[in-house]
């Protein structure tokens, strides 16, 4: 049967790594909800052309870093819950669709928190909320998102 | 509530999911919801906890995989409702 992770066995077991990685702490987990941060490096490669001169974190990489925390760390939580280590190293969760809107921009070496809360998990989907904020506590990004569990 | 009520009221809520439209001009209980209807598969959980929804009834996570065709959701759903 599975078992309990802790957050950092959790953010252990997140498959995405650098350059790719969009979560570098899990505060707080449970079945219900996820909160995850990560802060945005100043020298990270995509600033370069996004946009020359006026480096802002691309749409897509706030939603990849959501997804991160809320649909793929959510998810391996809830899937240990569920199945033993065995059948857990044989799913990877999969990005399935997303319903997001953007209330502001996040700049080189800003911190970002996102908080995720679990709508549905059932037959290896979840759907998720989630929100993604500043420090200062302004919202720059929230939606829906939702991915599942296939054979690796 | 008779199978051809529980047929359109399937057929209503699989509307949204469906890419291929002309196909829902001839639905019947033959017509594969993935493969005729052209619904993503990722999609499949959402429309069986719509299912739940309209018809106030509790669908076993194992009987997600058992729903092939339109045919396949009515029977399910209509087991369910007694």
């Amino acid at each position: 049967m599975g078992r309990d992770l802790s957050p950092a066995e959790t953010l252990a077991l997140v498959p995405q790594q650098e350059p790719f990685r969009f979560i570098e702490t899990i505060d707080e987990l449970d079945r219900e909800h996820i909160v995850a941060s990560y802060r945005f490096p100043e020298d990270a490669d995509f600033y370069r052309g996004h946009f020359p001169g006026n480096p802002i974190t691309p749409g897509v990489i706030l939603v990849e870093a959501m997804a991160q925390a809320g649909v793929v760390a959510q998810g391996i939580y809830l899937y240990a819950l569920k199945f033993d280590a065995g059948e857990l190293e044989k799913i990877v969760t999969v990005f399935t669709d997303a319903s997001v809107e953007f209330t502001g921009t996040v700049k080189p070496g800003q911190r970002v928190t996102t908080t995720g809360r679990v709508k549905f998990f059932r037959h290896k989907k979840l759907r998720a909320e989630v929100e993604m904020k500043l420090d200062d506590g302004k919202v720059v990004c929230s939606g829906e998102l939702a991915g599942m569990g296939v054979p690796r | 509530m008779n199978q051809a009520e529980v047929q359109e009221r399937v057929v209503k809520i699989l509307t949204p999911w469906v890419k291929n439209e002309a196909a829902l001009k001839s639905v019947s209980a033959e017509t594969n919801i993935l493969d005729d209807l052209k619904v993503n598969s990722a999609r499949l959980v959402d429309v069986v906890i719509a299912f739940e929804d309209e018809f106030d009834i509790e669908i076993e996570d194992e009987d997600v995989d058992s729903v092939n065709t339109v045919g396949d959701a009515v029977g399910l759903i209509s087991s369910k409702l007694g």
